[in-house]
């Protein structure tokens, strides 16, 4: 059991710091403030790799570890959580479910165009009535001669506002239930595709939440993805995958905060000295640091057993589970130790606080990752 | 062409500095980078390589961590790396580090076209390697460059000056050290990083190079470090802007003494 | 045995970093017991002899020759290096400017010799001298002895008092072979300003973020001229291109030592004070009292700069 970097994830890391540092970090309250898509940096991620860390070098990925992916996805969102769910919701909730279940063709243009940045992706998955209960989908999927007809809209998608492409997860036969349920990839260039509703969000503003509205959407036989049935194991696979990109989502958050408020308490004299020498302080930042360290050792525990081949679904769960909770922890903490200064937007502490809470929430809200990581144990 | 990339290993710029018990600087959980300036450097020797064609070799004098450095060197684009590794070299100053550099880039090395470096490392400030290097190969040089072209053989290099800038031309071979703003420096791809790990990285000793201790002795010793003396928060002033002003002024006059 | 400093000038006038390397090597020299002595390089400049005299040289060998009219490195390191040969002082002082930093190390690798730069503080104590300078962007002083025979430093602009102390000022002709230069200059290009340059002003005005804009160095621009002070900027403004990089003052721009330093909207982070930590008084004006300039500055003024800085004019045009 090796606790080192290797060489790779040690320039990765540098790299997506610098990067974090220079280009996200600049812009991130302006992201987050004006609910602005980050265009120019979302493009020279793409340029660098970062849109498909993890998708093989013949597909114009970057054949990297799935901790380097986590690495970069920490850094990325330390600075800014909606730059980072971007990318996070590309490489896991698009490129991912493509590269497992992709027929070579699909490979060669769908994910090669994503992991290259040229095109942007995303999951469509959730429904109103299908949110934790997700095979409980209203959009259809019938095949008519040579072309798939979609019909229905699906909501609060990540990246819906601005992907060319969507793996849509979609019903093909109702009375089947979870098994009649099939994954389709969809060029959103599509007459019958429009986005409808852009959600006005608490946190990760500069990421659109958007419905995406599909009336008599018409695709390609071919662009089934995986077997007629299957389409329900795309999508658990597919999130077992993205819970390790949330997780280094949340993480990125804690440690923002953890290290804001460190940095604030060693500086704000209040009684004579820096708060930082108070007892109460300093007990919080030690509890949050734990958490945090532990939720990465799990969450890179999690991409190992991925890149290795094993089962690691419930390792993401809990991965996601404490990440997302050190995030908010971290988030009100750290509001806390600025006192009145960390309630103003002079401080980015309240944007911590704010993107913090969707962790808790999207790709399987905590509830559901406690279910899965039982069903695991008690099996 | 032959483009060398000399860099140097420094502290990042954010670490706090402590002085041990023994007067030295401590570099305990200290996170290091690659010089800042030797980062345009670098860049300008990928583009010329890119530009005109040729192999970009990174130099460096360091130890086992800098081989780091160095790899990120490579991720950038350059083509090979070699690192100067020797303990009698352990805290070298500018003059073990250029004597140990010239005499690689004369006889191991040699046959180089142009020579990158940056204007000056973060840690010393010294900014004295660059021209003690050119010195010691016999090269025309410009420094603190923040535009440079090549063209026919032909390097031209506009350099800050005091109050100013000046334009210079001359012939290869030559060693720039680059500005902040002669370039945008690359981030390392992901593929560029992954390359790295396959691209050479030759360790030499001064054995290796035919050199012996005496040759690289320091000229200069760090006797003792201090920490410089806090500057503590003065007056504070406020209220009304007519008053807080006519404060100043008295203050700046009266008891300051600059105006 | 002699100190020597090499002058600097710069279109037949003598820099002011001259007069404080002599200074400088003039109470050195009373306490080791050398003689002070000047190289004067360049074309029809003997005449500056004199105005060396006025600092204590005791002899100044002037090197006057047409093919010396411009300043480039590899000849005039290969000049000093002549001198140095004849003469083998105990110790070469140049001021840490632009040429300063590129000639005194390739005058160093040619006579093979060690070098202190950018000091701060040279001393004389138990027959040996001792360097100060500033390392770490300034977060640590350094303490150095050099090992001879011959030992060079440059000298940190603006630190070093000046002090008038009547030489002998003996001119002597020094006239070594002189190369000819593997560079040739092809413009330059100075910045016309009646301001004073960053690294030798006395006052400096610096702006940062908090001025908003561009615009706002219009008030820096009008406080620099009541005070007859030169313009500096924070990295931020730069960066923003509210400013050329050239009036950068901080860890990756230009280290200054003014002896007032008036900082508006600027917040005072690290690399900003590496570049004037060591001014004498500094005020430091910004709307936000949390400002880390706060805890460095002399004087700090909290308050909208917009309404501050015109008062500030006004009332030191009274004063004149």
């Amino acid at each position: 059991m090796e606790f080192a970097y290797t060489d790779e994830e040690r320039m990765m890391l540098q790299m997506a710091r610098n990067f974090a540092e220079k280009e996200v970090k600049p812009i991130a309250k302006e992201v987050d403030k004006e609910h602005k898509y980050p265009a120019d940096n979302v493009k020279k991620m793409g340029e660098l790799g970062l849109m498909g860390v993890s998708v093989p070098v013949e597909y114009e990925g970057s054949g990297m570890s799935t901790i380097c992916y986590a690495i970069a996805m920490e850094e990325i969102s330390r600075h800014c959580a909606s730059t980072g769910v971007i990318m996070s919701v590309n490489n896991s909730l698009a490129c991912d479910p493509i590269k497992i279940f992709g027929t070579e063709e699909q490979k060669k243009k769908y994910l090669a165009n994503m992991a290259s940045g040229r095109k942007l992706g995303c999951l469509g998955l959730t429904e109103s009535n299908a949110g934790s209960d997700a095979a409980n989908l209203s959009t259809v999927a019938v095949l008519d001669g040579d072309e798939w007809v979609i019909n229905g809209r699906k909501i609060f998608i990540t990246n819906g506002n601005e992907a060319d492409y969507c793996v849509l997860i979609a019903a093909t036969d109702k009375s089947q239930g979870h098994r009649g349920i099939s994954a389709f990839i969809v060029e959103l260039d599509n007459p019958g595709f429009s986005v409808g509703t852009l959600e006005d969000k608490l946190g990760i503003r500069g990421s659109s939440t958007a419905e995406l509205v599909f009336e008599d959407c018409r695709i390609p036989k071919e662009n089934l993805l995986g077997k007629v049935g299957k389409g329900f194991k795309v999508a658990l696979t597919t999130l077992d995958g993205g819970r390790i990109g949330i997780a280094s989502q949340a993480l990125g958050i804690a440690r923002a905060a953890i290290e804001d408020a460190a940095a604030y308490a060693k500086e704000r004299v209040q009684f004579g000295k820096p708060i930082a020498k108070l007892q109460a302080i300093q007990w919080m930042l030690a509890d949050l640091s734990t958490h945090y360290e532990a939720a990465r050792l799990l969450t890179h525990r999690a991409a190992y057993l991925k890149d290795q081949g094993q089962p690691f679904g419930k390792e993401a769960a809990m991965a996601k589970l404490m990440a997302a909770e050190t995030a908010m922890k971290a988030g009100t903490q750290g509001i806390q130790i600025l006192g009145g200064y960390g309630y103003t937007t002079d401080y980015p502490l309240e944007r911590y606080f704010r993107d913090a809470k969707i962790t808790e929430i999207y790709e399987g809200t905590s509830e559901v990752m406690r279910l899965v990581i039982a069903a695991n144990i008690l099996n | 062409m032959k483009i060398v990339a000399c860099i140097k290993q420094t502290f990042d710029t954010e670490a706090k500095i402590v002085v041990g018990g023994d007067g030295q600087i401590s570099d305990e959980g200290v996170n290091l980078i690659v010089n800042p300036y030797d980062e345009y450097a670098v860049e300008e020797a990928i583009r010329t390589k890119e530009k005109d064609g040729g192999e970009v070799v990174v130099v460096t004098v360091g130890g086992d961590k800098t081989q780091e450095a160095l790899r990120y060197c490579l991720a950038m684009g350059a083509d090979r790396a070699v690192l100067i590794n020797d303990p009698v070299l352990a805290g070298a100053g500018s003059y073990g580090i250029s004597v140990a550099l010239a005499k690689l880039l004369s006889e191991k090395e040699a046959g180089f076209d142009i020579i990158f470096a940056g204007k000056e490392a973060v840690d010393d400030g010294a900014a004295q390697v660059p021209s003690r290097l050119a010195e010691k190969l016999d090269l025309a040089q410009a420094n603190v460059v923040t535009a440079f072209e090549l063209s026919d053989g032909k390097a031209t290099a506009t350099c800050e000056i005091d109050g100013g800038s000046e334009t210079l031309e001359m012939a290869l071979p030559a060693l720039i050290s680059a500005q902040k703003g002669l370039n945008e420096v690359r981030y390392p791809s992901l593929p560029g990083i992954m390359k790295a790990k396959r691209k050479p990285l030759e360790v030499v000793t001064l054995a290796d190079l035919g050199l012996s201790a005496d040759d690289v002795a320091a000229k200069v010793e760090l006797v003792v470090a201090e920490l410089p003396p806090a500057r503590m928060a003065g007056q504070r002033l406020t209220g009304e802007v007519d008053e807080v002003v006519a404060k100043l002024v008295q203050l700046l006059q009266d008891e300051a003494k600059v105006i | 045995m002699s100190i020597v400093v090499c002058a600097e000038q710069r279109d037949g006038s003598l820099r002011k970093i001259t007069f404080e390397a002599l200074s400088a090597g003039k109470s050195l020299a009373s306490a080791s017991g050398e003689t002070l002595k000047v190289l004067l390089i360049g074309s029809g400049v003997a005449g500056l002899a004199d105005e060396l005299k006025k600092y204590g040289a005791d002899e100044v060998a002037v090197v006057d020759n047409d093919a010396l009219a411009n300043y480039t490195a590899d000849v005039y390191a290969a000049v000093l290096a002549a001198y140095v040969a004849q003469e083998n002082p105990a110790l070469v002082l140049f001021g840490h400017s632009a040429i300063g930093k590129e000639l005194a190390p390739r005058a160093a690798a040619k006579v093979d010799c060690g070098l202190v730069s950018d000091c701060i503080d040279v001393t004389f104590a138990d027959g040996d001298y001792l360097f100060k300078h500033p390392i770490y962007a300034g977060k640590a002083i350094g303490n150095y002895k050099v090992a001879g025979p011959v030992r060079m430093a440059t000298l940190r602009p603006n630190v070093f008092a000046i002090a008038e102390n009547d030489g002998a000022g003996a001119v002597v002709d020094f006239a070594p072979e002189i190369p000819a230069s593997k560079v040739s200059i092809k413009a330059t290009e100075m910045a016309s300003s009646d301001r004073p340059e960053l690294t030798e002003a006395d006052i400096i005005c610096s702006g940062g973020r908090g001025l908003g804009g561009p615009e706002g160095f219009a008030l820096i621009e009008g406080l620099a001229d009541a005070l007859g002070a030169a313009v500096g900027s924070s990295r931020a403004a730069v960066d923003a291109g509210w400013r050329e990089h050239a009036a950068q003052v901080g860890q990756t721009g230009k280290v200054v030592s003014p002896i007032l330093y008036v900082a508006s909207g600027i917040s005072g982070a690290i690399q900003h004070l590496a570049g004037m930590g060591s001014s004498k008084v500094i005020v430091g004006i910004n709307k936000d009292g949390e400002a880390n300039i706060f805890n460095v500055a002399d004087y700090g003024v909290e308050g909208d700069l917009n309404k501050i800085i015109p008062a500030l004019i006004e009332k030191l045009k009274e004063l004149q």
